[in-house]
């Protein structure tokens, strides 16, 4: 007690509570530097410098994320941040896929003739909004950081200045993005406005003391909305697929995972601590989760151009994942952490085969383009086998384990309907990766697409997601144990932990509503 | 009542401009109803009694910000815009879409927000609560936030250079 | 309880703005005389100005100035203001008329009723009880205000140059709203180490923290004690390019762009701008007398009227003295090109006012 409250009164920040954000400042740091370097070096060369940077910024950010694994967990910047096992584990799936995207832009940028000191910021300084989403507990920090992470991507998937569907896909994402950004914003008000604070852990003890208003209600599901666009989750979806298309693919593989990995724990920390002691969330998400995984398969069937279907998939998979936000706090969080790593690193191998074999200007990326990958470049065709197996959910494989983890906490909170769901749609999903699989191996191509030999940059990027989602469906314990030791942070019996300390915003605002109270 | 009666006609021009600024045809219309949004929201910020907040709304949007979008309407001498007939459908659906969700979150807000009307003043409102806010507790997304205002500023360099730049620079060499 | 909670802030609201002492009827009576002394003061200071403008100009030149109108041209004021009255008033076909029009009232209406804020010296007692401020409202974000309405003003400027819709006046409006955007970040800043040390936006707890002296003499005003000298020559700087005067008179640089924004504007929408530009420069000099140079502080003596009448003569003093600045320095120097314009204040002005800031900021730190 004596130590909190003279945690209350320090005025400046301690060392501590630099640890507590030192991801965010290694990638911050690095994020300069690099735009620094851009503006001393010669431009023709500086393009493998710059991302040889980036990748030692990233694999910084994932050692301080290791540090910080170390370091006592605890709250920082006043109640800004908690680093605790659930952060960590979001930090490290954001700075991991950080570094595989820089290792699969290497090459990409020279094909594709992008600048790439500013494509190497954005990236660093994008991870940073997602890094601090992972361990933000403050709705106002959640919303900065969703922004910064936000922007960041908009202008990322605009990269291909030559071709109009990248402008197309960038206006897009960005017009529908700040629409939804700000439903999140005024449910961050309406939250405000029913509980007196924006700290999460306030809101939620202010919702379990009974008497929740309608006003709270309003803005969990304005929330709700706002961040079931960023992971598209149907019906908040439509944008996906026209985006997706446009961005450059290494784009596409950054933000269809790590940014929407930093949405999904901020889902998590708003649901299943603001939202525990609301019974009636249930329906909500069951409805959007059942919507995303149907909508996002069945459109999948007829794509013919492989990122479009990827697109819906991944459409899909945010349902899958929501799957596990509608089941119990004991056994959904980790489920949703297992799938949201998984999905990681498939996906982004997936993005790193198409980035490499779509060549100058992404010009291969329908089906017909596929066929035949397997006689000419038999090594790309069985990475992208692996990827799409995974993604069906084949066992050995992370996609294996992640459904399972995800429909067997469904059916332990006895969503049977939700379940049949799920697996129908795996079902019908199936279908579609494999028509990619037949592609490569048994249709012949009608006019061959050149496959240029697989460069150092994107091998490795490539070997890490292969050795990942392998590792991930051959050895899913220790990863599912660690994602275990954030259930007790998130749920109301370690909140009774957490909530011992005091709380300087809220006290602060409490005294100030009873004074106004007085009156 | 003076009070209720300033905040209620101020609030009315405030949605009166903002209806203006989505029926005008000519950008500058537009932009100067939007000027008179942000300042009618200032003066409810004054009326609530955060008049640090109203002042510093008044000087960065209706004096920065919009000063910028008029600017800029002027330099690119931005005509009026075609009137497209807009889909028939939009206009039966959002309309009235609109006004049942307003007209919910104000019955929301009015009747079921559970909370106690608060005397004016009693929120942080002076300059030096706003600092406190915005120095101590909030050090944290206020530092933050300069990282957004980097990548904005990156993007928008990003969006407006010529795509060709590489290629030129690599000719010369 | 929203009802009486309403009631509760409209007492508050009152309350907060009629001051202390005085009952709501006083109140609005005070006011409404304070309001008719002060602009009637203000535009006749106005139209001095003009002429004050024109003799020392004309003594500089070797000329006599206006000597026709009335002794030592005392009166031209009056003959401009009847002359404006009863021009034609043109309204040219090519304009877009609601802006055209809209266009002068706005500078005129920002360029007065930032006056309403500044103080002109102590309380002074009112006959039937209590006392009021020589002052409109005095306001405890005073300082804010004025930014906030100088920097509405721009949109009378620009407006004026865009709805004319000739390229003299888009020109003149264009430069006119880059250059005072530009400005008025660098003359915000400097203002923001006066601030540091007096702890308060309210001109008038500014003022009281510049009473009395150092070392027995140097008086306590800012630019001497708080050593502001440095943002107070910022502040001279940039708002001399904030009321578009020379040097930084490029919006209506007549060699090249006729007469600016307002070519197209005659009669009384062209005095109007007239006005707004006088009256922003009083203001301006009002402004620099209160943050830097002690307000209204001076040696006080004498019988008890006379003290009572001392320190508004002190603070219509400096006022003036920085108004034949203005002149003399209208008298004095070449128009700046405009991108030296641009570059002096983005890459001279601005660092150097951040400069001062973080050094007043180090200096109050460390002694707090």
């Amino acid at each position: 007690m004596a130590t909190s409250l003279n945690d209350m009164m320090q005025t400046v920040p301690q060392w501590s509570d630099y640890i507590r954000i030192l991801p965010e400042i290694v990638l911050s740091l690095f994020g300069m530097a690099v735009m620094m370097l851009d503006a001393v070096m010669d431009e023709s060369k500086s393009q493998k410098a710059l991302g040889a940077v980036a990748l030692i910024g990233a694999f910084g950010a994932i050692g301080a994320t290791l540090y910080q694994a170390q370091y006592p967990f605890g709250y920082g910047f006043w109640e800004m941040v908690r680093v605790d096992a659930f952060s960590i584990f979001f930090h490290f799936i954001v700075a991991a896929v950080t570094a595989v995207v820089i290792l699969a832009s290497f090459e990409y940028m020279e094909v594709q003739r992008i600048r790439a000191g500013e494509y190497y910021g954005l990236i660093l300084f994008g991870a940073v909004g997602m890094s601090l989403m992972s361990s933000a507990v403050e709705l106002v920090l959640i919303f900065i950081a969703l922004e910064i992470s936000s922007i960041a991507t908009y202008i990322l998937a605009g990269f291909r200045r030559r071709s109009a569907t990248s402008s197309e896909s960038s206006l897009k994402y960005f017009l529908l993005g700040s629409f939804a950004t700000a439903f999140f914003l005024y449910g961050v008000a309406l939250m405000f406005g029913a509980t007196g604070s924006t700290s999460i852990f306030a809101i939620s003890r202010s919702l379990e003391s009974g008497n929740i208003s309608l006003l709270a209600y309003a803005g969990l599901a304005f929330m709700f909305v706002g961040l079931g666009f960023k992971v598209a989750a149907a019906p908040f979806h439509v944008w996906t697929p026209d985006v997706y298309e446009g961005a450059p693919s290494p784009v596409v593989a950054f933000m269809s995972t790590a940014p929407k990995a930093a949405v999904f724990a901020v889902l998590l920390r708003v649901i299943f601590e603001i939202n525990s002691p609301v019974p009636t969330r249930m329906w909500l998400i069951w409805i959007v989760a059942a919507l995303s995984m149907t909508i996002g398969n069945i459109a999948a069937l007829v794509q013919n151009n492989v990122k479009r279907l990827l697109a819906y998939s991944s459409i899909a998979h945010a349902g899958y994942i929501l799957v596990a936000f509608a089941a119990l706090p004991s056994s959904g969080i980790p489920a949703a952490m297992f799938y949201t790593a998984a999905y990681a690193a498939m996906n982004v191998g997936a993005f790193a085969v198409i980035s490499h074999f779509g060549g100058e200007g992404e010009r291969y990326v329908t089906m017909e383009d596929y066929a035949g990958l397997g006689k000419r470049s038999p090594l790309l065709a069985v990475t992208l086998t692996i990827f799409l197996l995974s993604l069906i959910g084949i066992p050995a494989t992370g996609g294996f384990f992640a459904k399972f983890y995800v429909f067997s906490a469904a059916l332990q909170a006895n969503l049977v309907g939700l379940v049949i769901i799920g697996v129908l749609n795996s079902a019908i999903g199936a279908y579609y990766y494999l028509r990619i699989i037949v592609a490569m191996y048994m249709h012949e191509p009608k006019q061959e697409a050149p496959v240029a030999p697989i460069p150092m940059g994107a091998g490795l990027a490539l070997a890490i997601s292969v050795v990942v989602t392998i590792y991930l469906g051959v050895i899913p314990g220790r990863v599912l144990n660690y994602a275990q030791q954030s259930v007790s942070e998130l749920t109301p019996v370690g909140q009774v932990v957490s909530l011992q300390a005091p709380h300087a915003v809220e006290a602060r605002m409490a005294t100030n509503v009873k004074k106004a109270l007085a009156h | 009542m003076l009070h209720l009666v300033l905040f209620t006609v101020f609030g009315l021009i405030c949605v009166a401009g903002a209806i203006n600024l989505l029926v005008q045809t000519h950008p500058i219309n537009s932009a100067l109803s939007l000027v008179v949004v942000m300042g009618s929201l200032a003066v409810e910020y004054l009326l609530l009694g955060a008049e640090f907040v109203a002042a510093v709304q008044v000087i960065v949007y209706a004096g920065a910000i919009m000063v910028l979008f008029v600017f800029v309407i002027m330099l690119l001498n931005a005509g009026a815009e075609e009137r497209s007939k807009g889909s028939i459908v939009a206009l039966m659906l959002g309309v009235p879409g609109m006004l049942v969700g307003s007209i919910l979150t104000a019955w929301v807000l009015v009747k079921h927000s559970g909370t106690q009307p608060v005397a004016l003043g009693a929120l942080p409102g002076h300059p030096k609560d706003i600092a406190q806010l915005l120095f101590h507790d909030f050090l944290l997304p206020f530092e933050v936030t300069s990282i957004l205002v980097l990548i904005a500023i990156m993007g928008a360099v990003v969006l407006a250079s010529r795509p060709e730049s590489i290629e030129k620079t690599k000719k010369e060499n | 309880m929203p009802q009486r909670s309403a009631d509760y802030c409209g007492l508050q609201f009152i309350a907060f703005i009629k001051g202390k002492v005085l009952s709501l009827t006083t109140f609005i009576i005070v006011s409404v005389i304070k309001i008719a002394i002060v602009l009637f003061i203000l535009l006749t200071a106005v139209a001095y100005t003009v002429w004050l403008e024109r003799k020392v100009v004309g003594h500089m030149q070797n000329r006599w100035g206006p000597t026709r109108v009335g002794p030592f041209g005392l009166l031209q004021p009056a003959a401009d203001g009847i002359k404006f009255l009863f021009k034609e008033d043109l309204t040219p076909p090519h304009v877009y008329k609601p802006l055209y029009i809209a266009a002068p009232i706005i500078a005129v209406v920002c360029a007065l009723t930032s006056i309403a804020v500044i103080p002109f010296g102590n309380w002074v007692p009112v006959p039937g009880g209590g006392s009021t401020p020589l002052q409109i409202t005095d306001i405890n974000i005073g300082l804010l205000v004025i930014l906030g309405i100088t920097s509405i003003g721009v949109y009378g400027v620009a407006l004026s140059g865009w709805s004319s819709n000739s390229k003299y006046s888009l020109l003149g409006g264009l430069r006119a709203s880059a250059q005072m955007v530009s400005y008025e970040i660098a003359l915000g800043l400097s203002l923001v180490g006066v601030l540091i040390l007096s702890g308060s936006f309210s001109l008038r707890e500014i003022v009281a923290a510049q009473s009395g002296h150092f070392w027995g003499f140097i008086p306590n005003w800012n630019i001497f004690r708080g050593c502001q000298f440095i943002a107070f020559f910022i502040y001279l700087m940039a708002a001399y390019a904030e009321t578009n005067r020379i040097p930084f008179d490029l919006p209506e640089a007549e060699t090249e762009l006729v007469a600016g924004y307002h070519t197209e504007y005659s009669a009384m929408k062209f005095a109007m701008f007239f006005m707004a530009e006088y009256a922003n420069m009083i203001t301006v000099a009002c402004l620099a007398s209160l943050l830097f140079l002690g307000g209204w502080h001076g040696p006080l003596f004498g019988p008890q009227i006379l003290q009572a009448i001392l320190p508004v003569f002190w603070f219509v003093l400096r006022v003036f003295v920085f108004l034949f600045i203005y002149i003399w320095v209208r008298g004095t120097l070449p128009r700046f090109r405009y991108d030296q314009l641009m570059a002096f204040g983005w890459k001279f002005l601005l660092p150097l006012s951040i400069a001062n800031l973080v050094v007043t900021a180090l200096v109050v730190a460390l002694r707090a």
